[in-house]
Formats: structure tokens, sequence, C-alpha cells
């Protein structure tokens, strides 16, 4: 699949913000007054701009107002519809913490819950598509929370929960590069499923239905990233799990200088797991042109 | 809306004859003339002159080589691919802003163009590749079984047909309803053993593909009769004579 820059912002920011709000509406940290400002107003930035960065690879981004309306059926809208609630309910207890210098338990906990809920919905986006046999797996929302929880645990100056977190970061991806490598062969669809000439014998592609390349192919049949892969994977374990953990390991408790550098190393980690995520992931489309 | 319908009243669908299909790409010629200049924006063509010319297509031709398991000739099988207007189409149910439906009535999907935000989640979900984003419009675009075509009552009778299935100079496409049993395409369905495209997702495809016949078997030396003369006559008498040198 391809790698759009404004999706791999919109996941990755929006995750980090949402984690980091699920810590504050539970009240693990409780900053008043000007703290409370910046803090809150991080966790709220970071949401919001990953929300608007996902408006950007829209063909027609004056209909986005409509992607609330259909959360029957479909996780995009039902991502869309829980950020905005989680964003208003956690709003006033924001504004009680920085105004009236003590937290609102009573909306924080749900304003948490619906965090992860909406870190949730984001990850079924993807991890719904029968088409991309990568994806389509349990390990794909466990990655995505886990991802939301890390980034959250580092940016409230937990050293001791963030190290655990990475830990299991690093557990989570190793697996889910080893499933995903082994889903495509699971899911059963081959060129011969696919043109359902397997009764006769094995099919190969003679000639493509064009000279050029197309939207299909631009979009779900992406190769470049699955060269470097395995650099890639080390990369991203290395950025995203172990280096922050041993900041965290080195950084006294709530070391501003600590945080930063562990979220900054966690978030290009963060980056480069989210491109692989889409760049290795194959779409079964592929079989018709003879490609993965 | 998004919900699929439980069921739909008539099940409007092509059936495509890989057996006499010959891969002229007249549909695919047929389909994007009736399409860019009919229903919804034009299916754009980009940098068609320059070096790298791309456009939207909603039906598309592959090729294929087939090789028997059990030996023989490698068949060529040309491979035309649109919208199979699924029963359970998971581009519906995927699309957050309520364009895509499936209609009740004829079971024909469509994308209100009106409503669509171009996020191209419904290509994702699509294992066919049956739908293109435009790149020019930055809308969905995709088979609408030519919807404008079939009901349209200022054309003749014989074109209220899709634009593919008038054109195809072979015969190789047909376009009926599939809720009727003793419609044309239920009986050829019935008769050739008509199939799936990767059942193994559980889309339900409404089109359906008729299989290509197994071709003989050559002989094993199938020049012998015809190289073997026997000659007469004065080049027989010579035949012989030369032949006992």
């Amino acid at each position: 699949m391809h790698p759009a820059p404004s999706v791999i912002a919109f996941t990755v920011l929006s995750g980090l913000g949402f984690g980091f709000l699920a810590f504050l509406g539970a009240g693990l940290v409780v900053p008043t007054g000007w703290a409370a400002f910046w803090v809150w107003g991080l966790g709220y930035g970071f949401a919001v701009v990953g929300l608007l960065a996902s408006t950007f690879h829209l063909g027609n981004p004056k209909n986005a107002i409509r992607a609330f309306s259909q959360w029957r059926t479909s996780w995009l809208s039902r991502e869309g519809v829980f950020a905005v609630v989680t964003l208003l309910v956690l709003a006033p207890v924001a504004l009680f913490e920085i105004f009236g210098g003590f937290p609102l338990a009573s909306l924080g906990w749900p304003g948490a819950l619906l965090s992860l809920v909406t870190v949730f919905c984001t990850s079924m986006i993807y991890a719904q598509l029968k088409t991309v046999p990568r994806w389509n797996q349990w390990l794909t929302p466990v990655m995505f929370m886990t991802f939301a929880l890390t980034g959250g645990a580092i940016l409230s100056g937990f050293n001791v929960l963030s190290i655990l977190l990475c830990v299991v970061l690093t557990a989570v991806l190793v697996a889910i590069f080893n499933t995903g490598d082994k889903r495509l062969a699971e899911s059963g669809s081959t060129m011969e499923t696919a043109t359902g000439l397997g009764k006769i014998g094995k099919v190969r592609l003679y000639e493509a239905p064009h000279t050029g390349t197309n939207y299909l192919m631009d979009e779900m049949i992406y190769v470049v990233g699955r060269r470097h892969a395995r650099k890639l994977r080390v990369i991203a374990v290395a950025f995203a799990a172990i280096l922050p953990a041993l900041v965290m390991l080195i950084a006294p408790e709530g070391s501003l200088l600590g945080i930063a550098l562990a979220l900054i190393f966690h978030l290009t980690g963060a980056a480069a797991a989210r491109w692989l995520f889409f760049a290795e992931a194959e779409h079964v489309v592929g079989l018709y042109y003879g490609a993965r | 809306m998004t919900e699929l319908p439980q069921s739909t009243t008539r099940k409007l669908g092509l059936v495509i004859d890989l057996d006499i299909c010959v891969g002229c790409h007249a549909c695919v010629t047929a389909c994007k003339g009736w399409n860019t200049e009919n229903y919804g924006s034009s299916l754009a063509d980009m940098d068609a002159y320059g070096e790298d010319p791309s456009g939207t297509f909603l039906n598309r031709i592959h090729s294929y080589e087939v090789q028997p398991t059990g030996g023989g000739c490698s068949q060529t099988v040309h491979f035309p691919k649109s919208c199979l207007h699924c029963e359970d189409a998971p581009c519906v149910t995927v699309c957050p802003t309520g364009a895509s439906y499936k209609r009740a009535e004829d079971g024909i999907v469509l994308v209100n163009e009106d409503a669509c935000m171009g996020c191209g989640l419904c290509a994702w979900a699509c294992p066919y590749g049956a739908r293109e984003m435009d790149r020019a419009a930055g809308v969905m675009k995709k088979c609408t079984l030519c919807v404008d075509r079939i009901y349209n009552e200022n054309l003749p009778e014989v074109d209220r047909v899709p634009a593919c299935v008038r054109t195809c100079p072979s015969g190789a496409r047909h376009f009926g309803d599939f809720a009727d049993p003793d419609s044309n395409v239920s009986k050829l369905v019935a008769d050739r053993g008509g199939m799936d495209l990767m059942p193994e997702l559980g889309t339900k495809p409404v089109n359906k593909y008729l299989p290509p016949r197994p071709k003989d078997r050559p002989a094993a030396a199938p020049l012998t009769p015809i190289a073997d003369v026997k000659a007469t006559g004065v080049a027989g008498f010579l035949d012989r004579l030369l032949e006992k040198l």
C-alpha cells in the first residue's frame, strides 16, 4: 500500500495525542494552572494536528463533514465521531484543571476511555480490510493501542511504566512483523482464486491491461519499501521502543529533557514503523497484475 | 446509506464468457466513451500525450496464460474486469460519508459523487480493483452498470444494456437479472458453471465468469499425415527409383 505522508502523520500524531489524553483524563497526571494549560495543549495539539493531517489526502475535502454520518457501518466514520466526542468530553476536564485548579474525575474517566476507543477505531480502519491480509489480524489494534499508551506514558513522564510499555511494544512489533509475513499465504488468495482459472492450472500474467501505471497500481502495489524492510524494522524497534526505554532508564523521573529526548526517539520510530505498516502491506488486487 | 440491503428485488449484473472473449478492448473503449460523456464527472486522463500517461477506467482487460495441470498446450485467457456489484459489498460499508450505496431495487452499487470526499477507503476495501479515484475530479469512480442506459426510454430498446455489452463484437458479455432463474444470465451460469472471483473473501459477487472450455490435446506429431505424401505417376516412378539407388 502507498504510504501517504498525511496518513502516517494522522495515525502517529493522533495516536500519541489520544494516548496522552487518556493519561490526563484518567487523572494519572494532574497539572494545574499554567502547567495544565501546556500539558493539555500538548495532548489536544497532537490529536487535532493528526486529525487535520488526515484531511490532506482527500480528493474532495469539501465533503469531509459528511464523514461523521455513517458510524453504523464505517470504522472511519466511527473514528471521526469518537475523536470529536472525546475532545468535547475532555474539554471541561482540561478547563477545570487550568482555571479551577482541580481535576474533574466524573468526566475524566469517560474521556480517558473514549480516547482509547478512538485509537481502537483508527486501528480498525485498517484491521477490517480483508483485502490487505497483513493488516487483517487482531495484532493490528493491539499495535495501535500499544503505541498510543507508550507515547502517553512517555509524555506523562512515568519512567517505569514507559520502560514496561516499551518492552511490550517491542514484543508486539516483532510479533506483528512475523505474523504479517505469513498473512497473505494464509488468506488463501492467489492468482488462481482471483481469476477463477485455478481449476485449469497455473496462471501467469501474459499482458497487463495497459502499458502505463494507474491509480490502483500506485495505491496498492508499492514495492519500494519492501526492499529495505529488514533494516527499517530494526530502525523502527530501536527508535520507537529501545532508545526511549534507555532514556527513561537513565533520566530522572519527570525530567523534561528526558521526556523530550525519549519522545523524539519514539516518534521517529513510530513514523518508521507506520511507514513500513503501509509500504509492506500487500493488497490482493496485486494478484490480478501478477504482483504483490 | 452504507448499510447493505438485506436482499434486493432484482440482481442485475453481467456474465462474462472467458471462452469467447478475444481481448479486443472494445468494451474498455465503449465504457470509457459512455461514462466520460454521461453520468457524473468524466473519466479523466492524466498526462495523456506525455511521457507517463494514466487514466481512469471502469473496465480493464488483463490477459493471462494458464498452464493446464495435466499437461498440454497453455491457454491464453483474456479477462475483462469491472465492478461485480457484490451482494456483500465491502466497499459500501466502509464508506464514511454515505456516498457509496447498493440499491435495494436492482442491486447496483453506485457512488453519489456529490457526497464523496475522495478518501479512497472503498478502493482499498475492494479486492477486484473495481474502484478508481479520478485524479482530476478527486472523487471515486466505478461501474454503474450503465444505470443511465438500461432504464433510459429515450434510447432504442436494443441499446438499453450496458455499453460494454452492447459493443462486444464477439458476444462474450451478457446482461441480465440473476434473481430470475429463467433469465438468460441465470441459464448461462447454470449451463456453463459460472464462477465467482476470489470467493474466499465472502463478497458474494453478482457478476459471474464462465470458465474457458478445455482445449483439444494435439496429436503427438500433428504434421506427419501431411508430410507423408504418396507420389503417383511419373513422380511416383522417380520416387521409387531414387529410393532404390
